[in-house]
């Protein structure tokens, strides 16, 4: 169970989001949507644990959250396989047959991923998700350079990880062909700018 | 943690990985050095030690940068520190391997440049002693400051200006030791002071660098 209370987090010192609720139970998927710089990304973070909030809660089983970055995280002169069994052993899970199979990369297991392509390596961030074991998967735009297969490959991969109790939230713009995910709208969450004026010390000096 | 080790060695030993950077620094310095200053074995034996000391230490300081640069580019680091390892074992890691690709390298090759450079034969012991337990601070202190200026773009110069400062005074013992070993001094003093040093900074500064890191990914 993932649960956000009243959060409110910060981009660069600024406030993007305020008074954001969700929460997530077992089986269910939350997309995120919302203009660009509305603070999605700032969003997922945060519930990933890389920044911290300016207010509010977020509760979370311990060691329960996967997240996948705009980045994959793939060292290039490493193949696909050494790639994917590095983040199995640092998160102490065995077997990547199964994601490799799953995310259509078996054939591709022996190449180094600076010859992949820009979708191959797409596919292979994600599937270092199905090795991390943790049920609930933060992806931030899961789908940027996939064609329509892969796209639709990793509905089923999302599907398939949301039927197994998993949970999934993430910020896309694409139609995953999950008409079961919730879909929560940012743009009302904006966070109100800091009047000018409102009585900050250092305002006098700017 | 020994699949991160086994990762970065990888990535250090495979075409890119940047190893061999430092040692190739060293190895030129040890035979410009004789060039410049003039072929006098006893001049060269009476700088030898500094000069040893000082070509490690600059090697060393080579290949800092990339510490964390490469993970922090390719978004692991942001994965790593959400991964379940401690960032304090991932700063540690990190610096053992930059000392198993850097470090570890110049001791080994270190008595071949102090041959280019007439050191006396019974430094011979305490320079490889002294880079032993020294050039550990080296990466340990070097990874700290890679921490503190990842994600800055061009952070070596920074960087540089941020641990030279540090590294003077393993700089110091560590020269000491061989000059005074030179000379058939003890170097009882100096060599404790040197493993002093280094062992102070590998207990504390690992914490130090995981908290710069974490407030450089926010």
């Amino acid at each position: 169970m993932l649960r956000v209370h009243n959060l409110a987090c910060a981009r660069g010192g600024l406030p993007l989001l305020e008074g954001v609720s969700f929460a997530l139970a077992p089986g269910q998927a939350l997309v995120l949507r919302g203009p660009n710089g509305c603070g999605k990304t700032t969003l997922l973070r945060c519930v990933a644990g890389l920044q911290p909030a300016l207010a509010g809660q977020i509760a979370a089983p311990p060691d329960s959250i996967a997240y996948a970055a705009h980045a994959d995280g793939i060292k290039s002169t490493l193949t696909v396989a050494e790639n994917l069994e590095f983040w199995a052993a640092i998160y102490g899970t065995a077997g990547i047959a199964k994601a490799l199979e799953r995310m259509n990369l078996k054939a591709l297991s022996t190449r180094a991923a600076q010859n992949l392509s820009a979708g191959q390596k797409r596919r292979l961030g994600l599937a270092r998700l199905m090795v991390t074991g943790r049920p609930v998967w933060v992806l931030d735009e899961p789908t940027v350079s996939l064609d329509h297969a892969s796209v639709a490959l990793f509905g089923d991969v999302v599907r398939a990880h949301l039927a197994g109790g998993g949970m999934a939230l993430m910020a896309t713009h694409i139609d995953l062909g999950l008409p079961e995910a919730e879909i929560l709208d940012l743009a009302p969450f904006k966070a109100q700018m800091p009047q000018p004026g409102s009585g900050a010390f250092d305002e006098a000096f700017l | 943690m020994i699949a991160l080790l086994t990762r970065d060695l990888r990535l250090a030993l495979r075409a890119g990985g940047g190893f061999g950077l430092g040692l190739a620094f060293f190895l030129i310095l040890a035979v410009l050095v004789p060039l410049g200053v003039g072929p006098e074995p006893a001049t060269l034996a009476v700088i030898a030690p500094g000069i040893l000391w000082v070509g490690a230490l600059l090697a060393c300081l080579l290949s800092l940068d990339r510490i964390f640069a490469l993970d922090y580019e390719d978004g692991s680091l942001d994965l790593l520190a959400t991964a379940p390892v401690p960032l304090e074992a991932v700063v540690s890691i990190k610096a053992l391997a930059h000392w198993l690709t850097t470090g570890l390298p110049l001791v080994l090759i270190s008595p071949v440049m102090g041959l280019l450079l007439f050191l006396p034969g019974e430094a011979y012991l305490w320079l490889i002693l002294s880079l032993l337990l020294g050039t550990p601070a080296l990466s340990v202190i070097g990874t700290f400051g890679a921490a503190l200026t990842v994600g800055l773009k061009r952070g070596g110069l920074l960087l540089s200006l941020l641990v030279l400062p540090l590294y003077i005074p393993t700089l110091v013992f560590g020269a000491e030791v061989v000059a005074r070993g030179a000379q058939g001094l003890s170097t009882a003093t100096p060599l404790a002071l040197l493993a002093g040093l280094t062992l102070g900074a590998v207990a504390l500064l690992p914490f130090a660098s995981a908290l710069v890191l974490r407030i450089n990914l926010r």
